[in-house]
């Protein structure tokens, strides 16, 4: 009977498309806003990944994010240094800074300084240039994203010189950092070099990154640094959490994707469940024909959610689709960079969207389930 | 009628006793509670012989449909006996009701009530593919029952390409191709004109008459009264008078217990 369950529906063209929209509506609306918010969140651990040889932070026990930072005294650095299991550790200022071109092009950027000596802190990937460039006098490298913002149309190269702060900077590399949460635009530079260029006032240190010696759990060697220096430390996996936790709980975007994500299911209940049993109500009659027939509650309720199976199946498949598409079409948008379908978000808007068909379709069963089939000899 | 249901008229032997599949006794039934109830019908007699088209005639509420409902397994009845091919049908569960209905009844609506996305053949098959047949050999089953009832170049066709005559005779191709004991037929050429009317039945009674089945015909349509064995008259939830029909010829009328002990 699923041969004829499908026919029934593949019949009524009309209302299996309003079904399929329904189910793919809600499917790349859900797909699009998780990924974009599951990519903000990213994004507010994009420095932390960035720098990746470092799997310890170390900070101001006030801080909770990446992007908050309060700054240390210098001396902080040899303290960490001196603790047990500590295999180097190297300071790292960040902040943010207004960036000016030749042109007049304004924009924010996070500034990242790293040690001058070791240049550790940088991400590996180069497009253009050398971590040995920075360091070049008043050399800066920034990010392919940040470059496009600063010169919009221009192909990416380096030598093009920038005033930050109304100090001289010159572009000498182009690394492939991801964009930052509080600006598209960042720059690494040495970190002499980035507090002259922000000017921060006496205590000048964000952070202090440490790698743990071999054969040490950074977790361990992290709380080492917190018992001996009163420093608050923490492994970089465990600050990205923190980060992230801290959007999650201080910000309004888990709310407002949530309300959208909530609105693409209700919106999907409302169109999939009036078609669907618009659907049932229009061939009610013949569901009690087929009662009549013999065949028994358990087939027809098979019968009907196959029927749901198959607009999910469709429905989903069209709306991730569209998704897919919708994220390859702006892979080169620097704003959206870093936005991503993951398999986990297609993987559970699966599930949201079978549970939408599932809640859709259980009035209209109930129809079927409770449909007297006696009705057929009434006219 | 056609010359092809004239053979088979005369071709027909009398049943025997012994091929009485539906026995009603006392059957009662209510609809309502309290002072909305309704006694539908009121210790009702009535049976049905194989090899026999019974007719099930009378005014409009005087409880047709609720008889041939307890009849064909899809309602309960409140009081009374019921036997169907030798089964009682009050000691079954809903489960077995279905199973029951599946195996041996075939049923004709007056609305036709076939499946609309679904071509002739299609249609016809749904029985034997609610029985496990796959949907091929069910539907090359079905297209040789819609050939005999003459829709052989109609079998691809939905029912909204269909006439309303064509679309009864796949109702009744519907209902015989897993060749059940009984059919029962309610109001079979309401929804016909005239001619398609008693075009269905000839090709009724031609197709579904079988010396093993009782054919059970709900109906007003004092027109197709000739093609019945046994015309059963209900009134007030009795039956008031079952004489035999023209086909038999003799209209002697009998009370219900003379006419099937």
């Amino acid at each position: 009977m699923i041969t004829t369950a499908l026919r029934m529906l593949i019949g009524d063209k009309t209302k299996l498309l309003g079904l399929i929209f329904g189910v793919a509506f809600s499917t790349l609306l859900i797909c699009q806003q998780v990924s974009i918010f599951v990519g903000l969140l990213g994004r507010a651990s994009s420095v932390i990944n960035d720098v990746r040889s470092a799997d310890i932070w170390v900070m101001d026990p006030s801080v909770r994010t990446i992007d908050a930072s309060h700054p240390m005294r210098d001396t902080e650095l040899s303290r960490v240094r001196g603790v047990e299991g500590v295999a180097w550790a190297v300071p790292l200022f960040k902040s943010q800074v207004q960036v000016r071109t030749r042109e007049g092009r304004l924009e924010n950027a996070v500034i990242l300084g790293v040690d001058d000596t070791s240049l550790i802190g940088v991400p590996n990937e180069f497009l253009l240039g050398s971590v040995e460039d920075l360091a070049l006098p008043d050399a800066i490298a920034i990010n392919p994203a940040g470059f496009r913002l600063l010169f919009p149309g221009a192909e990416l190269d380096v030598g093009r010189e920038l005033e930050l702060n109304d100090r001289r900077a010159r572009i000498v590399a182009i690394i492939d950092a991801a964009p930052a949460f509080a600006a598209n635009l960042t720059i690494y530079t040495r970190y002499s070099l980035a507090t002259t260029y922000t000017n921060p006032g006496r205590n000048v240190m964000s952070f202090i990154i440490a790698r743990s010696a071999d054969g040490l759990a950074p977790e361990v060697v992290a709380q080492n640094i917190t018992d001996r220096t009163d420093l608050k430390a923490v492994s970089s996996s465990a600050f990205r959490t923190e980060s992230i936790k801290y959007i999650i709980e201080n910000t309004g975007i888990p709310v407002s994707f949530g309300t959208v994500v909530i609105l693409g299911a209700i919106i999907g209940v409302a169109i999939v469940g009036l078609t669907f049993n618009q659907f049932i109500m229009e061939n009610l009659k013949q569901y009690a024909a087929l009662k009549a027939i013999g065949l028994k509650n358990r087939r027809l309720l098979a019968m009907t959610l196959w029927q749901a199976g198959f607009v999910c199946i469709i429905g989903y498949g069209l709306g991730l689709g569209a998704a897919v598409l919708f994220f390859r079409s702006t892979a080169e948008v620097d704003a959206l960079r870093g936005f991503y379908l993951l398999p986990e978000v297609a993987g559970g808007v699966a599930v949201l969207a079978a549970v939408i068909v599932l809640l859709s379709t259980l009035v209209s069963m109930r129809r079927v389930l409770t449909v007297d089939p006696a009705t057929v000899f009434r006219g | 009628m056609t010359s092809t249901s004239m053979q088979h008229s005369q071709m027909h032997a009398p049943p025997a006793e012994s091929d009485v599949v539906v026995v009603c006794r006392s059957i009662k039934k209510s609809f309502g509670e309290g002072q909305a109830r309704v006694r539908v019908l009121r210790g009702t007699d009535f049976d049905a012989k194989a090899g026999e088209m019974t007719f099930l005639v009378g005014p409009s509420g005087c409880g047709k449909t609720t008889l041939i409902s307890i009849i064909g397994a899809i309602l309960s009845c409140d009081g009374g006996d019921i036997r169907v091919l030798g089964d009682d049908l009050r000691r079954m569960r809903n489960g077995q009701l279905a199973d029951f209905r599946l195996d041996n009844f075939g049923f004709i609506f007056q609305q036709f009530n076939l499946l609309p996305a679904l071509n002739a053949a299609e249609n016809a098959a749904i029985p034997l593919v609610a029985r496990g047949y796959s949907t091929r050999k069910a539907e090359g089953i079905a297209s040789e029952m819609l050939e005999k009832l003459g829709l052989g170049e109609h079998t691809r066709k939905i029912p909204a390409q269909l006439s309303g005559g064509q679309q009864q005779r796949v109702a009744i191709a519907r209902a015989l191709v897993h060749s059940p004991r009984i059919v029962i037929c309610d109001e079979p050429t309401a929804s016909l004109d005239a001619a398609s009317g008693q075009r269905v039945m000839e090709l009724l009674r031609d197709a579904a008459m079988d010396h093993e089945r009782a054919v059970i015909v709900v109906t007003h349509d004092d027109r197709i009264f000739r093609f019945a064995d046994r015309i059963a008259h209900m009134a007030d939830g009795t039956i008031s008078k079952v004489e035999r029909g023209k086909l038999e010829s003799s209209k002697t009328p009998v009370t219900p217990k003379d006419a099937i002990p």
